[in-house]
């Protein structure tokens, strides 16, 4: 009777399964692809100053395309959790309650004050918004963006919440295959990018996602 | 009691309850379920932290059954 995927996989056949050993290979190549529209622009910046100081105002402009372009895939990947659609704030109260309900203590406050779930998960700790999740990578030290939503817009915001959530316990691999993989990178690029109220729920799931330090 | 719920515009509505001892009650809930997945509504079953499961027949031993709609890549 109880089925183990998740029937939206249905809808994106051609994807491969992301599982943990695709995440890992998909941080490599955002890192890699970082380091090649970043090294260039600085090099070209040092060697500017360098060969001709005249050129210093062109370099710091190439320098600002180094620093900007790395922003914007940040900023990319933390928009995944930004509050979006509408706020439906008769029937919020409603569907914060069911939310609660399938939320422990300690992720219930968490969600209340910061609007992400917290889930712990196989291939790491879980962020989940309004409109996309966050997975904190074990070890804390990669985060991975997915924009991922439900096909119903009009919903409550917890309900959209809730509606992911039950999703990604049905199916954790599932989930990440359907979603769209939207960024990877290092924590701090994506917290300063996130709404301040939002960025306890980060800080929380690196921390539940960081191996017990043994005396 | 079991409740069988949908997630919509409302928060959420209890669309269905029964007991494992009261079988028109169940049929109901049974009937209101299958009517739900014929309008794109998928059947999830909460089981605890971290866990659920998807059904496509309502389990008469279950406590609570949410409906929810599919999710897609944003």
């Amino acid at each position: 009777m109880g089925a183990t995927a998740l029937p939206e996989l249905a809808s994106v056949p051609w994807r491969a399964p992301t599982d943990a050993r695709w995440l890992r290979r998909y941080a490599r190549i955002w890192h890699a692809w970082t380091l090649l529209y970043t090294v260039p622009f600085v090099a070209a910046g040092v060697a500017m100053i360098v060969l001709a100081p005249i050129a210093i105002p062109v370099a710091l402009a190439v320098f600002a395309h180094a620093w900007i372009i790395p922003e914007l895939y940040a900023f990319r990947g933390a928009s995944v959790v930004r509050p979006k659609g509408p706020r439906n704030e008769h029937a919020e109260p409603v569907a914060q309650g069911l939310l609660g309900d399938l939320l422990g203590h300690d992720e219930r406050e968490l969600q209340r004050r910061t609007g992400l779930a917290l889930e712990p998960g196989e291939l790491g700790t879980w962020l989940v918004g309004e409109g996309g999740a966050l997975l904190v990578a074990p070890g804390g030290r990669r985060v991975h963006c997915f924009c991922v939503r439900v096909t119903e817009p009009e919903l409550p915001p917890s309900d959209r919440v809730a509606h992911l959530l039950l999703a990604l316990r049905t199916d954790e691999e599932g989930f990440a295959t359907v979603a769209n993989h939207a960024f990877a990178g290092a924590p701090w690029r994506v917290r300063r990018r996130m709404p301040v109220p939002m960025r306890p729920a980060l800080d929380a799931a690196r921390a539940a996602g960081r191996p017990l330090t043994v005396r | 009691m079991a409740r069988l719920i949908r997630m919509d515009g409302t928060g959420h509505t209890t669309l269905a309850e029964w007991t494992t001892e009261d079988d028109a009650l169940f049929e109901v809930a049974v009937t209101q379920f299958r009517d739900q997945l014929d309008h794109g509504y998928i059947g999830t079953v909460p089981e605890g932290p971290g866990k659920a499961t998807h059904v496509r027949e309502l389990p008469r031993d279950a406590d609570l059954v949410v409906l929810r709609r599919p999710i897609a890549g944003g």
